[in-house]
């Protein structure tokens, strides 16, 4: 089991997942640069946060079209487990593995701060480990993480289970005053249809060691360590 | 040479909080008359091309692979001749 964590240029929380992996959950892991044209010897992709070639034009839309991005969309039609956090989660739903699109917050500020998320769907790679409506706390950093779809896609995505995770206030109700972006539907993230692809805009990097405040991220690395060991 | 002029803006359907805000300070500056506000992209490319006709494909496959996000944004643009 070795799990690829993807750097692109202005990526930067490829050192704290890297610390994670290594440090933490004790798995072999390599960083990829956006360069390379093949994945081959890993098990698990990592799309971590940051600005991927600054976020011009849309975040994500330039790093989509990375030479890396052929072998990360081979991989991901192959049943690869992917995870995207934040820029990840942005340059995944560009690249067209996940559905819908995220837009500026609704509140026009850059919201960095500690959240409550609500487990929707366990059956994916990173969410197996989770209990069903599980609440983990775990902090966002963007300025772009309103989640936006039709409301046929959306139709779709909730008919099959691929909405992930909702903002939730501590307690575990979705409400308004729980979503910092002005998400649909609270939304904080979300799967393919096959499930082996997860984007979401908080952080689990950061929310791995007690040290740090909280350990709810770890489950989603196990999860992921569980799946191809 | 050819020079395309594109705008790339919010679909209706997807609420453009940016857009509301500058309503909202045009209006505290007393032009109150401003129904609604979009703020979009504008992007201007000089194009090698010269015939119209491929250039208007060219810069239709741009904005579909890359300029405008189908899932939330419509593009539309137009050409006109520039000195080379």
């Amino acid at each position: 089991m070795r799990v690829g964590v993807l750097v692109f240029p202005g990526t930067w929380s490829h050192q704290d997942f890297a610390h994670v992996l290594g440090d933490v959950v004790r798995s072999p892991w390599g960083f990829v640069w956006h360069k390379e044209r093949s994945v081959a010897g890993y098990d698990c992709l990592i799309l971590p946060g940051g600005f991927a070639h600054g976020d011009y034009l849309r975040c994500g839309a330039i790093a989509r079209f990375s030479p890396v991005m052929e072998a990360v969309v081979r991989f991901a039609k192959e049943g690869g487990p992917v995870i995207g956090s934040c820029n990840g989660f942005q340059i995944l739903c560009e690249a067209g593995l996940l559905p819908g699109a995220l837009l500026r917050n609704t509140c026009l500020q850059y919201r960095c701060q500690w959240v409550h998320i609500r487990t929707e769907n366990r059956n994916t790679p990173f969410t197996r480990r989770l209990a069903p409506g599980q609440l983990l706390r775990i902090p966002i950093s963007h300025g772009e993480g309103r989640y936006y779809a039709a409301p046929e896609t959306l139709a779709a995505m909730r008919a099959r289970g691929q909405i992930v995770f909702r903002y939730a206030t501590a307690d575990g109700r979705v409400t308004a005053e729980a979503n910092p972006n002005g998400s649909l539907e609270n939304i904080a993230g979300v799967s393919n249809e096959a499930g082996n692809v997860v984007g979401l805009m908080p952080h689990p990097e950061r929310a791995a060691e007690a040290l740090l405040g909280s350990q709810d991220g770890l489950p989603l690395f196990l999860g992921a360590i569980q799946t191809v060991r | 040479m050819l020079e395309a002029q594109i705008y790339v803006t919010l679909k209706r359907s997807v609420l453009d909080p940016q857009g509301e805000t500058v309503k909202s300070g045009l209006a505290s500056l007393g032009f109150t008359g401003v129904e609604d506000c979009r703020v979009g992209k504008f992007l201007v490319l000089t194009l090698g091309e010269t015939d119209p006709e491929r250039a208007r494909g060219q810069v239709e496959e741009m904005c579909r692979r890359l300029l405008a996000n189908p899932v939330i944004e419509e593009y539309r643009f137009q050409l006109r001749e520039v000195a080379g």
